[in-house]
C-alpha cells in the first residue's frame, strides 16, 4: 500500500522526524483557513498516489490565504497521470539552501535493507541513478541495525558541517525507525532540505508499506483511502483476489500469478490485448468466480473472457460448478471461453456441457478463440 | 538421484492440524512421502491420518528423527516456525505459506544462513516462503504440487511460479519429458533458496540432464542466475519469463513480481540469458521442443565425446571406462558447486 504524502508526513511526525505543519484539504475554503491558520506563505500539493506532482502543476506556492484558495482550486481540478485530484496538502513553506534524497528499500540481491542518499535532492532519484550513479551513496544495514556512527559517516561528506551532519543522522536514525518498525518497504524523503538557517526538514515524505504486515498495524487500515480505488480494485480487495487493470480488451481469470502473467503475455503473443491479470488463487469458491465476473464485466472495454485454470490442488470441477453458478444469477453479455486442465477437469467438461458451455485443453487454443470471439464482437 | 528429496526424506509436517496442513499431509503420504510426523502446539499426543502429532519440532525430531519440514501455519507465525525448525536441526526447511512479511522472511533467512555458515552439525536449506514446495517424481514429495502430472525423468525444474509450473511440467510429461525434481523456490522478494543454488545443484545431479528455469518479473535474481550458467553449468538450460505484458510500479499476485523503479523488467532478463546463449521460449508451449532439442544435442554430443575419449584414453590406458569418466564430470561438477557456494557467502558478508 501507497501512503499519501500528508499521511506518510503524519507517520514522520510520529516518529520525531522535522514536518512543517500543515494540514489536507479537500475545498478552496478548507485550503483558506488552513493557510490562515498557518500563517504566512505555504505551499498546496496534490495529493495523488504518482509521482511527478510538480511537473504536472500539482504543486504551488501561496503567499496568503486567498491565494492559497485560489490555487487549491486550480489543483483540485486537475487529472494527473490519469488520477483526479480529490485532496490538497496546504503545508508551511521553506526556504531551501540545499536539497538531499535519503531513502531506505528493500535490496532484494543483498537481502538487507539498503540506505541511499544523494546530494541531488528534490529530482527523481531514477534519473540520477541512470545519469549520474556516482552521486548516490549506499549503505546496507546489517542484522546490528542502523547505527549511527553509520549515519554519520554517510553524510560528513555532503554536509561537513557538524551541525547539520548531527541533524541529518537523527533524521535517518528515525527514518530507520519508520522502515523497521513500520513494516515498510519504502521510506523517502525528497527532499530533505537545508534551510538557509540552517535547519534540516523533511520536506516531502513517501512510503510503501509491506502488504503482508497488515495483520499487525491496525492502523493501516484506516490509512487506505476509498477514492483512490477503482470499484473493481475494491471488490478485488474484499474477496481476496489480485486484479490489475490493463488496457486492452480480453479479460482474464486464471488461477496462480505465474500463469496469469503467462496468459497476458500468451494474449498478446497470438496478436489480442489483455484487459486485466487476475488472479483467484487455489481456491475454487464459487463466491470468488462470482466476484472475478463482477470485476472484469465491470471493464466496459472488455469484449471477451477467458478462464484459463490449471487444476492441481484446486478441482476444475469446483471451478466450472462455480461458473455455472455465477452465470445463472448474472448471465452474460459477452463471449466466455474455458479453459481447464487437470484434476476432474472430465467431470468439469461433463458440468459446463450440461449448461451449453465447452471447454478446450489447452492454453493456446483458449487464447487463440478468446481472441477471434473479441474480434467478431469487435466487428 | 534427483535433488534435495527422495526415498530417504523423513518429513514433518508444521502445522498439521490445520485445513491445508492436513489435506496436504493425506497427499503427500499417498504420492508416497514418508510423513513422519506433524508439529502443532498444544496438540501433541493426537494423531492425523495415522501420522502423530507433537507439540514442539524438537519432540518431533527425537522422536522421528526427520531430516526435512515443510510449514503450513499462518503468515503471522510463519518465520517462528523456520526459526523452531532450524533451530531443532532439521536440515530441509520448506515453507509454502504466503503473506509472510518481508521483515520477518529476512530474519528467519539469515538465521538460517547463519546456522549454514557455522558449519557444525545439520546445515539447514530453506525454502520459500510462498512457494509451491518440490516433487522427485516417483520418490516423494514435499508441499502443494499435484503428484499426478510429473514423471520421472532427466528434466530439472525450478520456477518462482506455482500453477505456472505445474502447467509447464504437464506440457513436458506430456512430450514424454520426465523430470528429476521440480521445484518453486516462492514468488517473494526475499526466499531461502534462489535460482543459482537450484541450479547449481541441479549441475551437479546425476540424473539430471537438461534445466529448465520459469523467471518471472521483478528483482535480479534471473540476471543472476544467467551469469552463473555462463560461468558454472554445463548442462542444457531453456528459460521462460513470465510478466512481459505486465506493466511497471505494479503487483502482479506475487509480493515479489513488480517492475520497479525501470527495473526487473521480462525484456531485460530475456537479454540476459540470450547474452548467454541460453535458448529463452517465448511462450510456455515452446518449453518442450526447446527442451527436446538441446537434450538430444547434448546426447549426441556426449556420446561422441564419449567415443573419442574412449578410444583415446584405450590407447593411453586400458582399464578406464566410460563410466569413469562421468563419475569424474560430477565430482567436478561438486567441487565447483563447493567453489560458487563460498563465493556466494563471501559477496553476502
Amino acid at each position: 500500500m501507497n501512503l499519501h504524502e500528508y499521511q506518510a508526513k503524519e507517520l514522520f511526525a510520529r516518529h520525531g522526524l522535522p514536518v512543517l505543519p500543515g494540514q489536507v484539504a479537500t475545498t478552496p475554503e478548507e485550503a483558506r483557513e488552513v493557510a490562515h491558520s498557518i500563517g504566512g506563505t505555504v505551499v498546496i500539493k496534490a495529493q495523488v498516489l504518482v509521482g511527478g506532482r510538480g511537473k504536472a502543476g500539482g504543486v504551488k506556492l501561496a503567499h496568503d490565504p486567498e491565494e492559497a484558495a485560489e490555487k487549491a482550486r486550480d489543483i483540485l481540478a486537475l487529472t494527473i497521470k490519469g488520477l483526479p485530484v480529490r485532496k490538497v496538502l496546504v503545508a508551511k513553506a521553506a526556504d531551501i539552501a540545499k536539497e538531499l534524497y535519503v531513502a531506505i528499500v528493500l535490496d532484494r540481491a543483498a537481502k538487507q535493507p539498503l540506505v541511499m542518499i544523494s546530494a541531488e535532492g528534490g529530482i527523481e532519484i531514477e534519473e540520477v541513478a541512470r545519469q549520474t550513479p556516482e552521486k548516490i551513496v549506499r549503505h546496507l544495514v546489517g542484522a546490528g541495525g542502523l547505527r549511527s556512527y553509520q549515519a554519520r559517516a554517510l553524510f560528513q561528506p555532503l554536509l561537513r558541517d557538524g551541525k547539520l551532519v548531527a541533524q541529518a543522522t537523527d533524521i535517518l536514525l528515525k527514518l530507520w525507525t519508520v522502515y523497521r518498525d513500520g513494516d515498510c518497504s519504502l521510506a523517502e524523503i525528497n527532499p530533505l532540505a537545508i534551510t538557509p538557517e540552517g535547519q534540516v526538514l523533511a520536506l516531502d515524505a513517501k512510503v510503501i508499506l509491506d502488504d503482508n504486515a497488515e495483520f499487525r498495524h491496525r492502523e493501516w487500515g484506516t490509512w487506505r483511502d476509498p477514492d483512490e480505488e477503482t470499484p473493481g480494485a475494491r471488490l478485488a480487495r474484499e474477496f481476496g483476489l489480485s486484479y490489475v487493470k490493463l488496457e486492452g480488451d480480453i479479460g482474464c481469470v486464471v488461477n496462480g500469478a505465474g500463469l496469469a502473467m503467462a496468459t497476458m503475455d500468451l494474449v498478446k503473443h497470438y496478436g489480442g490485448e489483455p484487459a486485466n491479470f487476475l488472479d483467484i488463487g487455489g481456491s475454487s469458491n464459487p463466491d470468488k468466480v462470482t466476484a472475478a465476473l463482477k470485476i472484469i464485466t465491470g471493464d466496459s472495454h472488455v469484449r471477451a473472457i477467458l478462464f484459463n485454470i490449471f487444476g492441481g490442488i484446486t478441482r476444475c470441477d469446483d471451478v466450472a460448478r462455480g461458473i455455472v453458478q455465477s452465470l445463472e444469477t448474472s448471465p452474460l453479455q459477452i463471449p466466455l471461453v474455458i479453459r481447464l486442465t487437470g484434476t476432474n477437469e472430465d467431470l468439469a467438461r461433463k458440468i459446463l456441457s450440461e449448461k451449453g458451455l465447452a471447454a478446450t485443453t489447452s492454453m493456446d487454443e483458449g487464447v487463440r478463440t478468446v481472441i477471434a470471439k473479441a474480434q467478431e464482437v469487435a466487428a | 538421484m534427483s535433488i534435495l528429496i527422495d526415498k530417504s526424506t523423513r518429513l514433518i509436517v508444521q502445522g498439521i492440524t490445520g485445513r491445508d496442513g492436513g489435506f496436504h499431509t493425506q497427499q503427500m503420504l499417498s504420492y508416497g512421502t514418508k510423513v513422519v510426523g506433524g508439529v502443532t502446539p498444544g496438540r501433541g499426543g493426537e494423531s492425523i491420518h495415522g501420522v502423530p502429532v507433537f507439540d514442539s519440532v524438537v519432540e518431533a525430531m527425537a522422536a522421528t528423527k526427520a531430516n526435512a519440514s515443510v510449514i503450513y501455519v499462518p503468515a503471522p507465525f510463519a518465520a517462528d516456525a523456520v526459526f523452531e525448525a532450524a533451530d531443532a536441526g532439521v536440515g530441509l526447511i520448506v515453507c509454502i505459506t504466503e503473506g509472510v512479511p518481508v521483515r520477518d522472511t529476512l530474519a528467519a533467512y539469515h538465521h538460517v544462513a547463519a546456522l549454514r555458515e557455522s558449519n557444525g552439525g545439520v546445515r539447514p536449506r530453506l525454502i520459500g516462503p510462498n512457494c509451491p514446495g518440490l516433487i522427485s517424481p516417483g520418490l516423494s514429495k514435499v508441499g502443494i504440487l499435484p503428484g499426478q502430472i510429473c514423471k520421472p525423468g532427466p528434466i530439472g525444474l525450478v520456477s518462482r511460479s506455482g500453477t505456472l509450473t505445474y502447467e509447464v511440467v504437464h506440457q513436458l510429461t506430456h512430450a514424454g519429458l520426465g523430470q528429476s525434481t521440480c521445484i518453486g523456490i516462492g514468488g517473494d522478494p526475499v526466499i531461502g533458496t534462489n535460482f543459482i543454488d537450484t541450479l547449481a545443484m541441479f549441475e551437479a545431479d546425476r540424473q539430471t540432464e537438461a534445466i529448465v528455469l520459469i523467471g518471472e518479473i521483478g528483482g535480479s535474481d534471473e540476471e543472476e542466475a544467467a551469469q552463473f550458467i555462463r560461468r558454472r553449468v554445463k548442462k542444457p538450460v531453456v528459460v521462460f519469463i513470465a510478466g512481459q505484458t505486465a506493466p511497471p510500479g505494479k503487483r502482479m499476485g506475487h509480493a515479489g513480481a513488480i517492475v520497479s523503479g525501470g527495473s526487473g523488467t521480462a525484456a531485460e532478463k530475456m537479454a540476459a540469458f540470450q547474452a548467454v546463449g541460453v535458448p529463452v521460449a517465448r511462450i510456455p508451449s515452446e518449453i518442450p521442443a526447446l527442451v527436446a532439442a538441446a537434450l538430444s544435442r547434448r546426447r549426441t554430443g556426449r556420446s561422441a565425446q564419449a567415443t573419442s575419449a574412449r578410444k583415446t584414453r584405450s590407447t593411453a590406458n586400458g582399464t578406464r571406462t566410460k563410466t569413469g569418466s562421468r563419475a569424474s564430470e560430477s565430482r567436478d561438477a561438486s567441487r565447483s558447486t563447493r567453489r560458487v557456494a563460498k563465493t556466494a557467502s563471501r559477496k553476502r558478508r
